[in-house]
């Protein structure tokens, strides 16, 4: 009996190997759920992660961080399982699980040997429409968001730049707001503030199911029907459109904080994919992140830290993922006995070489070899496949656009990267904070105490 | 027909896949062990060539072991930095270079596609056989690494974690942090890195790991042409052992933060400790199994004390240190204190609870799958494997070990080996007022 089956085994494997990158499928419930499932055999696992269209950038103001305090809360019991329940079944059943929250979502997953998917599924929908929120959990939430707060950004001066970058950068787009929240609204979310943000965002047809792994999707599609399909969907409304109002000129900050290196970080207003006319451009800003910074031999790692030898880190980055029109943003430390005002003349002069010439041929072929291995090496992941997938569906891309990506890039020129510096990267939409370091007041006094303070 | 076979398949694909993983090794003609996992699906390969030289070589220039894996890509041979990294990332290799405290590394993520792999390796051949360490190539890196160490004193947490370290280690080569001190690096020549490299980065003292979609033959091809420049040299003589401090010690370093971390713990235990799998078991339940661990749950559950509370042991060749952590606001820190030592003082005195060890053997043994899903995490578990000379077999001993621990071995384990009169603890924060 088993000798026979072995030969099927045989028999299938190569046909899973070939069939290794085998395109996503989709299907929606009645109920609105979108389930997106890749299969991928190399390993008897799985992921499963819930995408609700949800984040920061959804805030008014005065709840600013609402959507990662919700997360934390997803995890504080339901109707059916009280506090820790959901947490306690994922480990028993030897899965991995967290959570996340961005600008424009918030995403659950767990991992799991693929035959504990059903486990999954049956405490997602459990928490998707039944969360049960309780003012004492609450409480002691809040104390750990704060603490999270702190050590993500209060106790480190570069996000802590960030943060009041970001807040200087957009005039009315809901970027400027941190995902953790502003300490002030932090410090006053109720019971009541939650359950409506909840009741407002947490509905099947707000989210999307994605599930990588060693599955076949037929299965998963009824699987899913049966936790899934049962619970009500809600009346959305759309959210309300706060496009960004053009920036009139450079902006700039300084950042007092204790530290011990300058650091500057700039950015320049730029579209993303989501703006479809502009869906060249986006491609074409991605190329130019990956000119400036697209590895060890990309311009700002050769020019600025081993050519001129000026910068100790120079960097490049887009965001060609988001919901809203982002930055684009460069930054650099300044190598001993340069300034962060020599940082900003030479990132310039990065920008104005883009913009008077062209990228070299060797340049862009660079970037096509590295995203065509790209490509095949996230495949080593499910979860990162997974993110991908998730993220761009939440932000109203759809999952397909991950095909596209390596065609995309392919096709830009050097002229069309170009014609997006000059068009984007203009000294008008420019924002710049600098870190203007300050005194550390601690050099290390101690008081130790010998012997058993902690053996009581 | 097929939908039919599938749950029978799938039944029978579980039971062989974990095997599945089939670590081969043998020696290279110069006699580096070789160890190489064929996995299908994918055109790429990992490979991770080690030496016994991570910084518990450091010898008193602390910091030498990292400065050495930072050099080695910036000129090789007729190459430049600048050609290095153009000859790698023209054909979408990813390389790397680094070095923890037992190993140092040089990683090779590439294509097999025969003329991207060809140009890829023989790029990290001649980095790993011809490393220039050019004096101006130096210069910058040392301002580089400079900067980042000047960097680093706007942590408390890696003030902490070096403060800690010194605590449980003493005068051990474990002791230091591997990117050293500043006036440990401002010391380092050149010529100190050209010894340093000539005494370590010999044949006689590497391994090679290759996983991926390379048949054997490519493998050991692959394997006897990146060490045939390699001079064989010798093995260099075991690190010493740890050894426990005499006394319990609390230490704190006041910092303007608005966080105090702590880090309290001891040398624990070594990757070839008759304990090692009770003590991982038990420090599952204890800190180590996140969201559902009894300090997790102590911590931040029942009291919202901290973002994150953890236990670990961080086994190496020597013993590693046993560590709680949590970070906290500053006015609390007594109290978070007392609840770490608390936690770890009830776990040592009644163990773990039945239901609780099933639990964690459930999501040990139910997890088991998700550590080595993806090339990246087995290439880490064979490196480990090859270089602790564990058996071939390790992933399947690994299950049985974890089968065999019982709540009373648990017990009886952390009673010998945690004594907490011992504990070093280290805060770094704000004052409590």
């Amino acid at each position: 009996m088993k000798f026979q089956l072995l030969t099927i085994i045989m028999l299938m494997f190569p046909v899973f190997s070939q069939a290794a990158d085998i395109k996503p499928q989709e299907r929606v419930l009645s109920n609105g759920l979108k389930i997106i499932v890749k299969e991928d055999h190399r390993s008897p696992v799985v992921v499963s992660q819930v995408w609700y269209k949800v984040g920061s950038s959804y805030e008014p103001g005065g709840i600013t961080g609402i959507s990662h305090m919700l997360e934390h809360m997803m995890f504080k019991g339901t109707d059916k399982h009280p506090p820790g329940e959901f947490s306690r079944i994922i480990a028993e059943n030897g899965g991995n699980e967290n959570a996340f929250t961005g600008r424009d979502y918030t995403a659950y997953f767990q991992t799991l040997e693929k035959s504990r998917l059903p486990i999954s599924f049956e405490l997602e929908a459990d928490r998707m429409r039944n969360l049960h929120l309780l003012a004492d959990e609450l409480i002691k939430e809040l104390q750990v968001v704060t603490e999270e707060r702190r050590m993500r950004t209060d106790d480190k001066p570069r996000s802590k730049l960030q943060e009041h970058f970001n807040a200087m950068a957009y005039s009315n787009s809901p970027y400027k707001n941190p995902v953790i929240g502003w300490p002030a609204d932090i410090a006053s979310y109720k019971v009541k503030d939650l359950q409506a943000w909840y009741e407002r965002w947490y509905a099947p047809n707000n989210a999307t199911l994605v599930v990588v792994g060693d599955i076949v999707p037929e299965e998963v599609f009824k699987l899913a029907e049966q936790h899934f399909g049962p619970l009500k969907p809600s009346d959305l409304d759309p959210l309300k459109v706060q496009t960004e109002v053009k920036q009139l000129g450079v902006r700039r900050m300084t950042v007092k904080l204790p530290a011990t290196l300058p650091y500057i970080l700039m950015g320049y207003k730029v579209p993303s994919l989501t703006a479809l006319e502009n869906e060249k451009e986006a491609y074409a800003l991605e190329v130019l992140g990956g000119i400036l910074d697209g590895g060890n031999s990309a311009r700002l790692s050769s020019r600025l830290v081993r050519g001129q030898q000026i910068a100790v880190s120079a960097g490049a980055g887009y965001s060609l993922i988001s919901r809203l029109p982002g930055l684009f943003l460069l930054d650099a430390t300044p190598a001993k006995g340069k300034t962060v005002y020599d940082m900003e003349y030479a990132l310039k002069k990065e920008v104005a070489d883009l913009k008077r010439n062209l990228v070299t041929s060797k340049e862009l072929a660079r970037i096509k070899a590295q995203v065509l291995s790209g490509a095949i090496y996230e495949r080593d992941s499910n979860f990162y496949q997974a993110m991908q997938l998730g993220m761009l569906e939440t932000v109203g891309l759809g999952w397909q656009k991950a095909d596209d990506y390596v065609d995309k890039i392919n096709q830009v020129t050097p002229e069309q990267v170009q014609e997006v510096a000059r068009k984007y990267l203009i000294e008008n939409h420019l924002n710049i904070a600098y870190l203007d370091p300050q005194p550390m007041k601690n050099t290390a006094s101690r008081k130790v105490t010998k012997g058993g303070r902690h053996a009581n | 027909m097929q939908i039919k076979l599938l749950p029978l398949f799938f039944l029978l694909f579980t039971q062989t896949c974990f095997s599945a993983a089939k670590i081969e090794s043998w020696n290279t003609s110069q006699g580096s062990r070789v160890y190489y996992v064929h996995t299908e699906g994918l055109p790429m390969v990992d490979i991770e060539v080690v030496f016994d030289a991570g910084s518990a070589r450091d010898g008193n220039q602390h910091g030498i072991s990292e400065l050495t894996s930072t050099m080695l890509d910036t000129g090789a041979g007729k190459w430049n930095a600048d050609d290095i990294a153009q000859r790698f990332e023209s054909v979408g290799a990813i390389f790397g270079a680094g070095s923890s405290k037992d190993r140092a590394w040089l990683s090779l993520r590439t294509l097999t596609q025969q003329d991207l792999f060809t140009k890829a390796l023989a790029t990290m051949q001649a980095i790993l056989t011809k490393p220039a360490f050019n004096p101006q190539d130096f210069e910058r890196e040392k301002s580089r690494t400079l900067a980042g160490l000047k960097h680093r004193e706007e942590s408390p947490g890696a003030l902490a974690a070096i403060t800690y370290s010194k605590a449980v280690f003493g005068d051990h080569p474990y002791a230091h942090p591997g990117s050293g001190f500043i006036e440990t690096v401002e010391k380092i020549t050149t010529a100190n890195l050209a010894n340093f490299y000539k005494q370590y980065y010999v044949a006689a003292n590497a391994m090679i790991v290759i996983v991926g979609d390379l048949n054997k033959q490519q493998a050991k091809q692959t394997a006897e042409k990146i060490f045939a420049d390699l001079s064989i040299g010798k093995k260099p003589e075991a690190i010493p052992t740890v050894s426990m401090p005499t006394k319990g010690k609390f230490q704190h370093l006041d910092f303007e933060s608005t966080q105090t971390h702590v880090l309290s713990g001891l040398p624990g235990t070594h990757r070839n400790d008759e304990d090692y799998f009770t003590l991982y078991v038990g420090n599952h339940i204890l800190g180590g199994s996140g969201l559902v661990s009894k300090l997790f749950k102590e911590v931040r559950e029942k009291r919202g004390l901290a973002y994150s509370a953890s236990s670990h042991f961080a086994p190496y060749f020597r013993k590693g240190a046993f560590t709680m952590g949590l970070q906290t606001r500053n006015d609390q820190t007594s109290k978070a204190v007392k609840v770490l030592t608390q936690t770890l003082q009830d776990f040592i005195d009644q163990g773990p609870t039945e239901a609780e060890l099933i639990a964690a053997k459930k999501n040990i043994k139910g997890g088991f799958a998700m550590r080595i899903d993806t090339n990246s995490k087995l290439t880490n578990y064979v490196s480990m494997i090859g270089f602790y000379n564990k058996p071939l077999n390790y992933l399947d001993i690994f299950q049985e070990k974890v089968e065999a621990v019982t709540t009373a071995s648990i017990k009886d384990a952390f009673k010998r080996r945690i004594n907490p009169k011992l504990l070093q603890t280290i805060t770094v924060g704000g004052s409590e007022k």
